[in-house]
């Protein structure tokens, strides 16, 4: 009990560890980029010296990354989020409001996503006829040639689900490895005597197959999740859904550094955790199998 | 049974027209961004100035189409002591949103809120002509009067900007203008409702607007907005692309508008700051003034307008568009595309052409690059054509997109590039909006900004003229000496002025009164008399 | 298969010579504007029609098909290298370095490398060339994309260092290194293959994405991601704007086929 506790606490230590780091790391990338510090309301001609003089202090207030490291950190403990220098709003309400939006996005398209790939992958493998999977190999590879941009135009054109563009972004991506996967499972000796003793095929397919390929299945759901923040953000973009995506990309033009170190902060525990479970999972089916 | 029936059919009426008629009274449009602010006295950006304008109620407003001042909140005005102050009688029996009574107490409130020195705006800075602050004299409920300590040029239409916020009513959103703010989703939408108590009405005694809500539905995307307007999800479109433009044109041309030319213009400068990280012979290339004025003529602006804008642009001839009546300067006229010329005047500046690579008199091939913000698609292809024309006279341009902030911190901090492509927009018809673009000394002079002394007589001789025309309070005397910066403008080219933008637009056949505009917003400038047609008899 | 095999080798080597010969073609172009024939459709003077800045939308995809071909394959190539470098050994070794490497991909993962694609570009001088700065926007693509497919390659890795021929193999003297490379990477093959074909076309749009922030080669330059974007604008969409994306759909299709999808097991 006590050993299995002591082990918690380290992994839970590690996990805050690494997302301290990637919060200060983020902070440092930013503040390295060209750009940081500017505002583009320096442009207009309207506005006189004084203003603009206070504007670049405003924006300047950051520039000593450890004095900025300790007084967010300080105030994150205290339960403050900041305030996010774009939208002069709280960062936390910023993050209440958008994170449900997100949330639906992703995991519409990882359901989707991996939902598509395994039906298509599934024929693709079991089918003799080369067509059949010459033709699915090449619907994939022309979604995966197209960008989002152009994707969420289309639906959008034809009526279609907004948030279910994030599935026609994944389900590319997924469905090579997931073909080659139980494709090389499908190889194994024990699958080929298996079949040769006569065994239904989806009796192979769940009993036999599928969890042969369970630790890599579980490492790719695992990335599926950075995979499908990846695809949200163009899509949240460019269709103005209001989800953190469109944060992300919204702060990172405007340089908004606390809101880019607490999104890091939050993609990086996400990612963990996500690849966490992932593992202990691939882990569980392997023992499992053995 | 009969009798049941037809209550149960005059109570489903009953629920549904009145829903029917307010759905069909909504005006929706979008908005690019969310807006960063709802406090009117501090807004800068194309959004919130949008909602401000919609909700605000004004003391005088610039009619956008005449470009004329009218009465708004104020019956009447004086301006008096050569700029210095301003007194206005205003109307009576006029409320806020919430019932509260507009008085000159409010005009006070909303004039020493606006020029308190913490609040850095564009609306407050128009009014700095000095630091001490103006003193507000609430002579009667209904008069007022602001002393400035120095003229403020052009001082009543800056109250076009100024909203008056009332000092006594206790919501923040009470608010004097036809539409008041009523629900605010982040990311997705602005509704605006009638505000009841608005105090116009039409020649026929009905209170306006005619509208019962707006609906600001926030998006990015042009395409998509575009689609949306097809399908009748949106009523207008302010900003057309002229792709759009000419897309709506074939599917249903009596939905789109051309104003002509709008405030807008694309130009182009070159580095000048001496302390830039240049080579040296690059800056002497920069300060020639026979080198800028052989660009310009080298750049071909009809095709900039007949590609790039499908016609709907027309070359430039300076700092002005135009569209700006009484400040345009007509006696100018845009520089000619004359390659002969241009190679002409880099031969006078010591520069050789030598099989189609032009050389200075050091010997070095001439190339530069022209640095422009990433993801505005009409500026690149604008920078690939000037690439091309400038190729015809041997001169190599390298073009190199950036993200805004990076490009803003290369024009604005780092001095490091060579030459800049972007766009200017005179939200403000008047010149004196425009000091900090002219005045050597100021921030935004863009070639070479905050110089201690001007570098060269012209900028000097543009100083002078900027600060007379400031301070002298005769329209006529004001438009000679700035003509004559104009004049200087163009022959100096600081600036390489390429093209005025039309305003293009976009309404759906059931939006009525429309009115368009080249001044923005030029689509619902008149925002209080445009109806919607319904199906339903009665709405009005 | 072998036919197919030997079809796609053909394809592609056809479509890099089409596109080399296209450049050293005299008098051809990829960048000279014809004005008076902007946007125009398909003719016998511009087979694939113009784009709307009147250059000739043929010349500018084979341009963009030679440049493309070699760099987007290069990187991906790359990155799956280096996925199998990293998830490799922590997946084999286990321990510190599992746990170490682990933690590294999730950072990797959850950073914003878009301000490092800013700070590298705002290095390089102004006045480079489109294709310097192409060559490393491809660079650092490749230096960034390997984390994703590490995760998988890792969890291939930990379940072949159980197998019995593994066991074998040691048993038999060899270990560290030269078991990995000789043994574990070899049969991590699908995965790997998984990741190069997958990357090509994501490097290709990621490319076009990067542009959007100008940290990709500068006009007049055409790359398949500059030119996809045409597909953005629906006033354009004709049939030969689609040519771009067949293009590259084809030469993804062709890597498929180039590349045996069987697994050897010794």
């Amino acid at each position: 009990m006590k050993n299995w506790f002591t082990k918690l606490l380290g992994q839970l230590g590690v996990l805050a560890a690494t997302v301290l780091v990637g919060g200060i790391l983020a902070g440092a990338l930013v503040r390295v980029s060209p750009g940081f510090g500017t505002d583009e309301r320096e442009l207009d001609a309207r506005l006189d010296e004084a203003s603009r003089a206070s504007i670049r202090a405003a924006r300047m207030a950051d520039r000593d990354l450890f004095r900025f490291y300790v007084r967010y950190f300080g105030s994150v403990l205290r339960g403050d989020l900041g305030m996010s220098e774009a939208f002069h709003c709280p960062i936390g309400q910023l993050i209440r409001y958008r994170a449900p939006v997100t949330a639906v996005v992703m995991a519409t398209g990882i359901v989707g996503g991996w939902a598509l790939a395994f039906a298509a992958a599934i024929p693709a493998v079991l089918c003799r006829q080369r067509f059949c999977a010459g033709s699915i190999g090449l619907l994939t590879g022309i979604l995966i040639c197209v960008p989002s941009a152009v994707l969420a135009i289309l639906v959008f054109n034809l009526g279609g689900p907004i948030r279910g563009i994030v599935v026609l972004v994944i389900f590319p991506r997924v469905f090579d490895y997931l073909r080659n996967l139980l494709r090389d499972a499908y190889s194994q000796p024990h699958i080929l005597t298996a079949r040769a003793k006569g065994l239904g095929t989806w009796r192979i397919l769940f009993r036999h197959v599928l969890p042969a390929a369970a630790p890599q299945l579980f490492a790719l759901a695992g990335v599926s999740a950075a995979m499908a923040f990846g695809a949200a953000i163009p899509i949240e973009t460019l269709c103005d859904l209001p989800g953190i995506g469109q944060l992300a990309w919204k702060a990172a033009l405007a340089r908004d550094l606390p809101v880019l170190v607490v999104l890091t902060a939050l993609i990086t525990l996400l990612t963990q955790v996500c690849n966490s479970v992932s593992d202990w999972a691939g882990r569980k089916g392997e023992a499992g199998r053995i | 049974m009969t009798r049941r029936y037809a209550f149960r059919l005059w109570f489903a009426l009953a629920l549904i027209t009145p829903a029917f008629s307010q759905v069909a009274d909504e005006l929706r449009f979008c908005l690019r961004s969310d807006p960063k602010t709802f406090d009117p006295l501090a807004v800068e950006d194309d959004s919130s100035e949008a909602v401000r304008y919609l909700t605000a109620g004004v003391l005088l407003r610039v009619n956008r189409v005449t470009q004329q001042l009218s009465p708004e909140l104020a019956l009447s005005w004086k301006v008096d002591r050569q700029g210095r102050q301003i007194t206005f009688q205003l109307r009576r029996n006029v409320a806020f949103s919430d019932g509260t009574p507009f008085t000159a107490d409010d005009v006070a409130f909303t004039m020493n809120r606006l020029m308190d020195p913490k609040l850095h705006s564009v609306t407050a800075d128009a009014f700095r002509s000095s630091d001490l602050p103006p003193r507000v004299s609430v002579e009667s409920p209904d008069k007022v009067s602001i002393l400035f300590a120095a003229p403020v040029s052009s001082l009543e239409r800056l109250f076009d900007q100024v909203p008056v916020l009332s000092g006594q009513s206790r919501q923040k959103t009470a608010v004097l203008g036809p539409f008041y703010v009523a629900d605010y989703k982040p990311g997705v939408e602005v509704l605006l409702q009638r505000n009841p108590n608005y105090w116009k009405t039409d020649a026929r005694g009905i209170r306006l607007p005619y509208l019962k809500s707006v609906h600001l539905i926030i998006q990015q995307s042009r395409e998509i907005e575009l689609v949306r307007f097809r399908r009748g999800e949106v009523d207008l479109v302010n900003s057309l692309d002229p792709d759009a433009f000419e897309q709506l044109t074939l599917q249903a041309p009596t939905s789109v508008y051309d104003a002509g030319p709008s405030l807008e213009s694309e130009m182009m400068w070159f580095n000048q700051v001496a302390s830039a990280p240049l080579p040296s012979y690059k800056k002497a290339w920069f300060i020639s003034r026979e080198f800028r004025r052989a660009i310009s003529e080298s750049v071909n602006r009809a095709d900039l307008c007949r590609v790039i804008y499908k016609g709907h642009a027309r070359p430039a001839e300076g700092p002005v568009s135009p569209a700006n009546r009484f400040w345009f300067n007509s006696a100018l006229k845009p520089h000619p595309h004359d390659t002969a010329s241009a190679i002409h005047r880099l031969d006078r500046d010591g520069f050789r052409l030598w099989d189609g690579t032009l050389y200075d008199r050091g010997g070095h091939p001439v190339e530069f690059s022209v640095v422009t913000n990433a993801g505005n698609r009409p500026r690149e292809r604008m920078a690939a054509m000037i690439q091309q024309d400038l190729a015809t006279v041997g001169i190599k341009l390298n073009v190199v997109t950036l993200d805004f902030p990076s490009l803003i911190e290369r024009i604005t901090r780092s001095f490091n590039y060579e030459a800049c492509l972007l766009g200017l927009t005179n939200l403000d018809l008047d010149p004196s909006a425009q000091m900090n673009v002219w005045l050597s000394s100021a921030g935004n002079h863009q070639w070479n900004p905050n110089q201690k002394e001007p570098a060269t007589a012209w900028e000097a001789e543009i100083d002078r003229l900027m600060r007379a025309q400031a301070a002298e309070p005769r329209d006529a005397a004001r438009k000679r000496l700035f003509d004559r910066v104009q004049q200087i403008v163009s022959e100096e080219a600081p600036f390489i002025y390429l093209v005025n933008k039309n305003s293009l637009m976009a309404f759906s056949r059931q939006i009525r009164n429309t009115a368009p505009a080249a001044v923005q917003p030029q689509a619902y400038w008149n925002i209080e008399v445009l109806q919607k047609t319904t199906q339903l008899a009665g709405s009005k | 298969m072998k036919l197919l095999r030997r079809l796609s080798i053909t394809l592609l080597c056809l479509m890099f010579a089409i596109a080399l010969a296209a450049d050293l073609a005299p008098g051809a172009s990829y960048s000279r504007q014809f004005r008076e024939f902007a946007n125009a459709p398909p003719s016998a003077r511009f087979p694939l029609g113009t784009d709307d800045l009147g250059r000739d939308r043929l010349m500018r995809l084979l341009h963009a098909t030679g440049i493309s071909l070699l760099l987007a394959p290069s990187a991906a190539l790359a990155s799956t290298l280096f996925a199998a470098l990293a998830g490799g050994l922590a997946g084999y070794f286990g321990g510190w370095c599992d746990r170490l490497l682990v933690r590294i991909v999730d950072l990797m993962l959850s950073l914003p490398w878009l301000f490092l694609l800013l700070a590298v570009r705002a290095l390089l001088p102004l006045n480079a060339s489109p294709l310097t700065s192409l060559v490393v926007t491809y660079g650092l693509l490749a230096a960034l994309g390997w984390a994703s497919p590490a995760r998988v390659v890792r969890a291939g890795a930990r379940q072949l260092r159980e197998s019995e021929f593994i066991f074998q193999a040691r048993a038999c003297g060899s270990g560290g290194i030269r078991l990995l490379w000789r043994q574990i990477v070899p049969n991590l093959r699908p995965v790997l293959l998984a990741q190069f074909l997958t990357s090509i076309p994501i490097f290709i749009l990621a490319e076009a994405n990067l542009g959007m922030l100008g940290l990709s080669a500068g006009e007049p330059y055409p790359t398949w991601g500059n030119l996809l974007q045409e597909l953005q604008n629906p006033s354009s969409l004709r049939l030969e704007v689609f040519a771009t994306l067949t293009a590259v759909a084809l030469s993804v299709c062709c890597f498929k086929l180039i590349f045996p999808m069987e697994v050897s097991r010794i």
